[in-house]
């Protein structure tokens, strides 16, 4: 199900990130100098706010540079159901891609961290809130299945607001398949760390970014299932303070750690270390 | 369990629906004529026999042209009709034992999921599903059938049973989606579903689902990943209700009838889609009028069901399970795996 993320947003111009040489911490409200903020890994050097950031700029980030190989970028969306809500998806989908520069909402591939190899697959929340049909659900189990084959470590990046809406019951089945894919990896005795950055919610939740060997998360990054609002118009009561965030998800138990960004490249080279002969 | 609905009906009418849809309100003046005429013809002695035949004839052809062409929402509220057999009905109705099991040994037993081992005709089975509950009293034990990590917990346990004894798993899927709540964020409702899906993909015993009512996203597909699924004719199934839905999509909850036909929800749309592999046929006017008829379809089709999969080789089932799901999702590529467009 799609979280009330999509609601709010986190489009390209309100992710905190606008034109120009200064910007302003949505969560501190300092104005920050953007070159500092991109240099500082797009983390608000004053208040340690993790701004949303789209897939490339993620596997630029994480990956050692020059070895990305991008895969299966040949698989494009379409609109299986002809799906027509105040705009067509078809439309959605020709703005989103006009905006995001993207096909869909999940880049993937080949790459090192830190000299190790490793799969990777990352979505991206600047289309489509990072929601899962039928391309990143194809895309994420084609990764899974070169995984196994190679026996490679897997790495997933989730930032996603869940199924996506518009490919209905086919969203709901990428769900079912992405898991059973990783339920193949798994016997292969492959490591799957999943890193789960703001916003995780629905779908992508409850399959593939629950399933890993480890789980890490950005700090305050919001993760759950239902949204916040969905919960609260459930529940009609306040929310604990945190509550959904990746500090509450520790504590429940369903968080291995939580990393800042700046760790992010060490603290998988150390886990592929542990667990990769 | 309430048993009021259970009575036998036909398609003649009888006053057995307490809970008339806005779409069934033409049938609904036209059973109260017939009944009045009934009446009438009880009291004063005079012959209306053929008008009562008539109006019979007319209430048939109404009710079969209503139901042939509901409209997704239409179907929508059928799913959710009160009367609508659940869970405990059917077992009921198809079983000839149940021996109930409780609780996910992890934290409670949540009512919203109902398991146990059952005999269905020659099959012994690990019977499991969502029950919504038909009185207040008992809709709030099951928490109206949307259920807590601990229902999906109890159902993964149960099905590792089934595993280890050879028994294989039907699960009947009924339920608006798992519970949006504090306890069921807290306790990992998407760990819950998500480790189901993974395991049920590779559970080493024949499994058939069937949505019988409601086919509430996560909440639904937690215990339906199958060798074999199907919907019962007028259920619907997706990845978010039409309210939800038109809620997101529309900024409102007015276009939850766009949503339901937006969303390509029922038996027919989804089957068509390669989604589903059958439906279940209802009683003419929906199981809530006949669920005695609408529990003999069920059970045909899962004991027919059960016995072809029980010829399969348990790994060929797998792999063929594996390739059910890893096959859906419809693309433009160049590169095949499964290259599938339109």
């Amino acid at each position: 199900m799609m979280s009330d993320q999509q609601i709010t947003g986190g489009s390209a111009k309100n992710d905190g990130i606008p034109a120009g040489l200064w910007m302003r911490c949505p969560e501190c409200g300092d104005m920050l100098f953007k070159k500092v903020v991109e240099e500082n890994l797009h983390v608000c050097p004053s208040c340690q706010h993790h701004f949303r950031i789209g897939a490339r700029l993620r596997v630029k980030q994480l990956l050692d540079e020059g070895t990305f190989e991008e895969l299966f970028a040949d698989i494009e969306p379409i609109d299986p159901l002809g799906f027509v809500d105040k705009k067509s998806y078809a439309d959605r989908l020709k703005a989103e891609q006009l905006k995001s520069g993207e096909k869909d909402a999940l880049v993937c591939g080949k790459g090192f961290v830190k000299g190790r190899p490793l799969a990777i697959g990352v979505m991206d929340p600047n289309f489509m809130m990072g929601s899962m049909g039928s391309v990143v659900g194809e895309k994420l189990t084609r990764t899974i299945e070169l995984a196994a084959e190679e026996k490679l470590p897997l790495l997933i990046v989730s930032c996603s607001g869940g199924a996506r809406m518009q490919e209905s019951t086919l969203s709901l089945m990428q769900m079912a398949k992405t898991s059973a894919a990783l339920g193949r990896l798994d016997e292969a005795g492959c490591l799957f760390i999943s890193l789960l950055a703001d916003p995780t919610t629905g779908g992508v939740t409850a399959s593939f970014a629950m399933l890993g060997d480890f789980i890490l998360a950005e700090p305050k990054a919001l993760i759950g299932f239902a949204g916040p609002r969905t919960i609260w118009n459930t529940i009609k009561q306040e929310l604990p303070e945190g509550f959904q965030r990746a500090e509450f998800l520790q504590e429940k138990g369903f968080v291995d750690f939580i990393v800042p960004r700046k760790d992010l490249r060490l603290e998988i080279a150390r886990l592929i270390d542990y667990c990769v002969k | 369990m309430s048993t009021t609905t259970l009575e036998k009906s036909s398609s003649a009418p009888r006053p057995v629906l307490k809970h008339t849809l806005s779409f069934e309100q033409p049938l609904a003046k036209l059973e109260q004529q017939i009944l009045e005429l009934e009446a009438m013809q009880a009291q004063k002695q005079i012959d209306y026999t053929s008008e009562l035949r008539q109006l019979r004839s007319n209430y048939t052809a109404l009710l079969k042209k209503t139901y042939e062409n509901l409209s997704p929402w239409e179907t929508v509220q059928v799913a959710r009709h009160p009367q609508r057999p659940q869970f405990r009905d059917y077992v009921e109705l198809m079983c000839r034992e149940f021996r109930e099991l409780h609780g996910d040994r992890r934290f409670a037993d949540d009512k919203a999921i109902v398991c146990g081992l059952a005999r269905l005709g020659v099959h012994k089975i690990m019977l499991i599903g969502h029950h919504k509950g038909r009185d207040t009293k008992e809709k709030i034990a099951c928490n109206f059938g949307c259920a807590h990590p601990e229902g999906y917990r109890k159902a993964l346990r149960c099905m590792k049973l089934a595993e280890k004894f050879g028994l294989p798993v039907v699960t009947l899927v009924d339920t608006a989606g798992a519970y949006p709540g504090l306890g069921s964020e807290e306790r990992g409702v998407a760990e819950a579903i998500a480790v189901n899906m993974m395991e049920m993909s590779r559970l080493r015993t024949p499994i058939v689902s069937v949505i019988t009512g409601e086919g509430g996203s996560g909440g639904a597909i937690g215990i339906a990943v199958a060798d074999r699924v199907a919907m019962m004719e007028y259920a619907w199934y997706s990845v978010i209700s039409p309210e939800g839905c038109s809620g997101i999509l529309w900024k409102g909850s007015d276009n939850a009838a766009d949503a339901a036909a937006a969303l390509k929800l029922t038996s027919k749309d989804l089957k068509q889609k390669g989604i589903i592999d059958q439906i279940v046929p209802e009683p003419l006017g929906g199981a809530h009028r006949d669920p005695h008829t609408a529990a003999h379809h069920l059970e045909q089709y899962l004991s027919k069901t059960l016995k072809d999969l029980k010829r399969c080789k348990i790994d060929n089932l797998l792999e063929r399970r594996y390739e059910k799901f890893r096959e859906q999702g419809v693309y433009a590529s160049k590169t095949s795996r499964m290259t599938k467009v339109g």
